[in-house]
């Protein structure tokens, strides 16, 4: 059982700050780190396995603190993003050269372990520049696990998986996380994060935006008010009646069209076809402004 | 040293298609001699000639540079050095395991070469061949310490590399006296010059320093070099992407 603590971590890079005053506790089970790309989920997973130098604060592995000390190795195992490997050696050879790399009692027997997890024994002979995407994704894993290590940092590791192998690893996530693991993946896909990880931490332009179980993170983004921009007949007399009516709590002519901000998604849909009746205006277009995952993000900093 | 670390870095070095220069340019060097055998009828100052000139001023230089960046920078560049570093071992070890297959690679495809040109080149090689063997031997380990160094530093290690070898050693060197004098070329040289004593003098295999300079220097230089490449790595900075 490891548990991995952040404490006010920032980092920056000349005047670009990729992470921002970041506090979390991540202990055993699943977790998900959530944010759009470039909100700095790389730099935070780099600073987390010993890559990289938090410039303010400090990332400690049960206590010991991971930048220049390679023996937090022992316990982590790392997927990287990046793609490339030993490209001119097969499956095998490479895991096994990271169980030699990894002082493992037998490494054949781990190594072979390993790879039956990733369900790669039977290509394992390949090199692996003949491997898919999703081939060299397993991999890596297997790499990863080959020092069956208490924690486990995946960076987008679903990235360029189909579906079969998106299940596989997501199974094999549980299970490592079922097993008391600590196991934190980054993705910028929700329904990838809400549907294995128990905790989500959100992280948005550096910072760290939100945490909680899915249903929370859900939660709050489905409350967020929602916006539609309207074309109508009449845009004046329609804002005039949903102010009226309620169900929109703020109103905006001056971009040439009717923006409108909605707390509730469920009655303004419901209102807004009836106002329009009522009021005699023709509606022309209703459209919803701004539903990119960033957007409501950025609505979760915000608050 | 570490022997996995070795295995996957030679694995490296000369599984990839770079590694065909590795023998493309010793073997332009040996068909120069041959050429230059045939026409002088294996006059030593014609030795002297292509393997200072080609053999020392290009050759060597050269092929370190590949060798040095190969073993370490493009690991580095495609960021799968990151299978090395996050190991239980110290970085140290690492660097060094790289460091002695760079090292064999360089005295084989970089050293090697200028000896057997002496020989196919000069009718009466043995002295000088000795002298440009030790020569070779002593600035291929010098300049494949600093451009390891090199790529540990810097990603533009070939470029800084080949501006360095070529332009500053080579070219300026011909014009400025003063740059002759912080030169790898020019401290190995001393060696040469110490077995050959007043042939070479004949023969114009004359350094622009002293031996004891000459040798304090280049080992100066590679210690410097590899101390450097060890702290560097130790704490490399890796990320991808954002």
């Amino acid at each position: 059982m490891s548990t991995l603590v952040l404490d006010r971590v920032s980092r920056w890079y000349g005047n670009v700050v990729a992470a921002n005053d970041v506090s979390m506790t991540i202990g055993p089970g699943i977790t998900g780190l959530l944010g759009p790309n470039g909100a700095g989920k790389s730099t935070l997973i780099a600073m987390m396995s010993g890559f990289l130098a938090p410039s303010a604060g400090s990332v400690t592995l049960d206590g010991k603190p991971v930048w220049r000390h390679p023996e937090i190795y022992r316990s982590i195992g790392l997927v990287p993003e990046t793609e490339a490997m030993y490209d001119m050696v097969t499956g095998w050879q490479f895991v096994l050269a990271n169980a030699r790399l990894h002082k493992v009692p037998e490494p054949e027997a781990a190594a072979r372990l390993a790879l039956d997890l990733v369900e790669m024994w039977d290509a394992k002979d390949r090199d692996i520049s003949t491997y898919s995407k999703g081939m060299k994704q397993r991999v890596k894993m297997a790499t990863a696990l080959v020092h069956d290590p208490s924690v486990l940092l995946l960076d987008e590791p679903f990235n360029g998986m189909d579906p079969r192998q998106r299940l596989h690893l997501m199974d094999l996530l549980r299970r490592l996380g079922d097993q008391g693991r600590t196991v934190l993946f980054s993705s910028h896909i929700l329904e990838e994060v809400e549907e294995i990880a128990g905790t989500i931490e959100v992280l948005v332009a550096g910072r760290h935006a939100a945490s909680g179980d899915f249903r929370r993170i859900r939660r709050l983004m489905t409350e967020r008010p929602h916006q539609y921009t309207i074309r109508s007949a009449d845009d004046r007399r329609l804002a005039a009646a949903l102010v009226a009516d309620g169900c929109a709590t703020a109103v905006d002519l001056s971009a040439g069209n009717l923006a409108v901000q909605a707390p509730d998604f469920g009655r303004f849909v419901h209102a807004l076809p009836r106002l329009a009746r009522s009021s005699g205006v023709r509606l022309l277009e209703v459209s919803p402004a701004d539903e990119s995952l960033e957007s409501v993000f950025a609505y979760l900093v915000a608050r | 040293m570490n022997a996995v670390v070795v295995q996957l870095t030679r694995r490296g070095l000369l599984g990839r298609k770079r590694a065909v220069l590795l023998v493309l340019l010793p073997l332009a060097l040996l068909l120069l001699a041959t050429l230059v055998r045939w026409a002088s009828g294996g006059a030593a100052d014609a030795a002297v000639n292509l393997v200072d000139g080609f053999g020392l001023g290009t050759l060597l230089p050269l092929t370190c540079l590949l060798i040095g960046t190969g073993v370490i920078g493009t690991e580095i560049d495609d960021g799968s050095i990151v299978y090395l570093l996050a190991k239980p071992m110290p970085r140290r070890t690492i660097l060094l395991s790289k460091l002695a297959v760079a090292w064999a690679a360089a005295l084989v495809f970089a050293a090697l070469p200028v000896v057997l040109a002496v020989i196919i080149t000069a009718a009466d090689p043995g002295e000088l061949a000795l002298a440009y063997g030790t020569t070779a031997a002593l600035a291929a380990l010098a300049y494949t310490a600093v451009f390891v160094a090199l790529s540990v530093v810097s990603r533009n290690a070939v470029i800084i590399g080949l501006l360095y070898a070529l332009l500053w050693e080579t070219i300026l060197g011909g014009f400025v006296p003063g740059i002759k004098n912080a030169s790898i070329r020019q401290w190995a040289l001393t060696a040469a010059e110490a077995v050959l004593g007043e042939r070479g003098e004949n023969l114009g295999v004359v350094s622009a320093v002293s031996l004891p300079a000459g040798l304090g220097l280049l080992a100066a230089v590679t210690v410097l070099a590899v101390v450097l490449a060890i702290r560097r790595l130790q704490t490399l900075p890796l990320t991808s992407g954002d």
